[in-house]
């Protein structure tokens, strides 16, 4: 029951309940869907990047808790952040989340709360979905919607 | 080893070693049947003594191994002729599973007899393998495929269906079983009216095989597929049944070892059936396996495991119903014994990683039906199905799972 606890942790509940940046951003820089075909979670991430900083992030779709929350987690933290930063800790993230059980975790302030998915490899992909989105959307080479299969 | 004398779901579980595994040290309740169910010790012998005691290529030595293995192979033949209700074991192929049977008749059949303006009827609640196949062979010919919607309660549309048939009408592809939603499709009746309308009918029996007595003579239908792992043999093999004289009449598929009678450089000529559609060295032991898988359903008896399942989808759908926020999603008066369900603010997948550290495994997601959720406006949803091993204990704690996610998601 413990690792279930540290997987849906109190934050991560709340930000599935009453998900942060959970609308439309009219006029986006860029409007990218994801999708994860095993669990059928869709997202579309709207990110504005204005003289390469990340001005606004917002996100719709729907998913599981892990997704969600890790979506409305990641438009917090991106927002403000350089484009080069918010890859920088795309890096991060899914190192955090993709490291063996045990292993010591990188500083992840806030986002650390989704560490608790490295004990659960058939959630991974839920918690990278919005993240492999945005590095996506933050590209400068145009692509099709992403997909975590 | 179970008899037929009583029902004695204690006994069937002690003939199926996985079922005492634990899983996050809990006993292992094994509700995903629908995605493939467990294989009894018999099987698993089966394919040890093949292997063992047997193994040598079919239908080409002369020595003792490989008459040995021929008669292995073939016997397995005759036995799930037996098990499908086919007079004659020359309508047996053997596929890798329900869905390599269904390309294969799209690939001969279809390409022969569906042209352009022509029309393939499937229906809503299909599996992607009785879809796709379908789809490319339409797209490839220039032909149309439509659709007989189904109710909310996923009771297929009837009515509609008769207004779909037309002299256009070439197959009729459908399932006897949904794996979905657990509709039981009266496919008798369908082929009925499908062979009036002149059209061919194939029936996906993968579901259904497993949970009700088969037969294709019964339901008249010129096609029928299954596949092995479902009905607790191995994986990687599985059955087309056709008609004689539509497999005769229909070009080869694979070409290859074993389904020619003779080469030479210039030209081939076929070999006869079933062999003309089983090019290479098949799967020896899965057939084998599969003998031994329709063999142990047979002396259980498969009207007693369909009373016994009726018996838990009653439990099951009642048990299911006092949880809150639960809501059936499959509701249709014929069912066989498959739950799918959604709970009030629990997506399905965080349904089944909750349940799954409790021991519990069922499936959960589109279950390759797409389709199915997009008609019923639902990404996704959480399914148990049930086999002939599983007691109203796991139903039990499938329930108390689920009220452990309910109190995790506050």
């Amino acid at each position: 029951m413990s690792e279930l606890h540290d997987l849906y942790q109190e934050v991560i509940l709340d930000h599935n309940r009453k998900p942060r940046n959970f609308r439309v951003i009219e006029h986006a820089s860029a409007a990218q869907e994801g999708y994860n075909p095993l669990c059928g979670d869709r997202l579309t991430l709207y990110v504005t990047v204005d003289g390469g900083v990340i001005t606004d992030a917002a996100f719709q779709g729907s998913g599981c808790a892990i997704s969600k929350a890790s979506a409305s987690l990641m438009t917090e933290a991106i927002k403000g952040r350089t484009v080069e930063q918010a890859r920088a800790l795309f890096d991060q993230f899914h190192q955090m989340i993709t490291s063996p059980p045990g292993s010591p975790l990188p500083d992840m302030g806030k986002l650390a709360v989704l560490s608790g998915v490295r004990d659960f490899p058939t959630r991974v992909k839920c918690a990278g979905l919005a993240w492999h989105t945005m590095k996506a959307a933050v590209s400068d080479q145009p692509a099709g919607p992403v997909t975590t299969e | 080893m179970a008899t037929a004398t009583a029902f004695d779901v204690t006994a069937i579980r002690a003939d199926f070693p996985i079922l005492g595994t634990e899983v996050h040290g809990k006993p292992l309740v094994y509700l995903d049947n629908a995605a493939t169910t467990q294989k009894p010790r018999v099987v698993l012998q089966a394919l040890q003594d093949y292997y063992t005691s047997g193994n040598a290529n079919v239908h080409r030595g002369v020595h003792y191994l490989s008459g040995k293995a021929t008669d292995l192979f073939e016997g397995a033949r005759v036995r799930i002729s037996r098990f499908i209700g086919a007079a004659d074991p020359r309508e047996v192929i053997f596929t890798r599973n329900a869905t390599e049977g269904i390309n294969l008749v799209a690939q001969t059949w279809g390409r022969a007899h569906v042209g352009a303006g022509d029309e393939v009827l499937i229906s809503a609640m299909e599996h992607h393998s009785n879809i796709v196949p379908w789809q490319m062979l339409c797209s490839e010919k220039g032909a149309t495929l439509r659709v007989i919607p189904m109710f909310d309660s996923g009771e297929l549309d009837l009515e509609a269906f008769t207004r779909l048939l037309s002299p256009r009408t070439r197959l009729v592809a459908v399932s006897a079983l949904s794996n979905a939603l657990g509709t039981v499709n009266p496919v008798e009746a369908i082929t009925r009216a499908a062979h009036e309308a002149g059209a061919v009918v194939l029936v996906d029996g993968a579901q259904a095989a497993y949970h009700m007595p088969v037969d294709v003579g019964a339901i008249g239908c010129d096609f029928f597929v299954l596949t092995g792992h479902k009905v607790y043999g191995p994986t990687g093999i599985g059955v087309l049944y056709g008609t004689a004289a539509l497999l005769d009449a229909m070009p080869p598929w694979q070409g290859g070892g074993d389904m020619i009678s003779s080469v030479t450089l210039e030209r081939s000529t076929w070999n006869v059936l079933p062999y003309k559609f089983e090019a290479g060295t098949p799967h020896i032991a899965g057939a084998v396996g599969l003998g031994a898988a329709v063999d142990y359903i047979g002396a259980i008896g498969m009207d007693r495991i369909q009373a016994h399942e009726r018996e838990l989808l009653a439990y099951g759908t009642e048990a299911l119903r006092q949880v809150p926020g639960l809501r059936l999603v499959g509701t249709a008066p014929r069912k066989a014994s498959i739950l799918s369900f959604v709970v009030d603010g629990i997506h399905p997948h965080d349904l089944g990683t909750i349940v799954d550290r409790e021991g519990v495994a069922i499936r959960t997601g589109h279950h390759c039906a797409q389709p199915v959720m997009d008609r019923l406006g639902i990404p996704a949803t959480a399914r148990a199905s049930l086999a002939m091993y599983n007691t109203r204990e796991e139903i039990d704690a499938l329930v108390a799972a689920l009220h452990t996610a309910r109190k995790v998601f506050g």
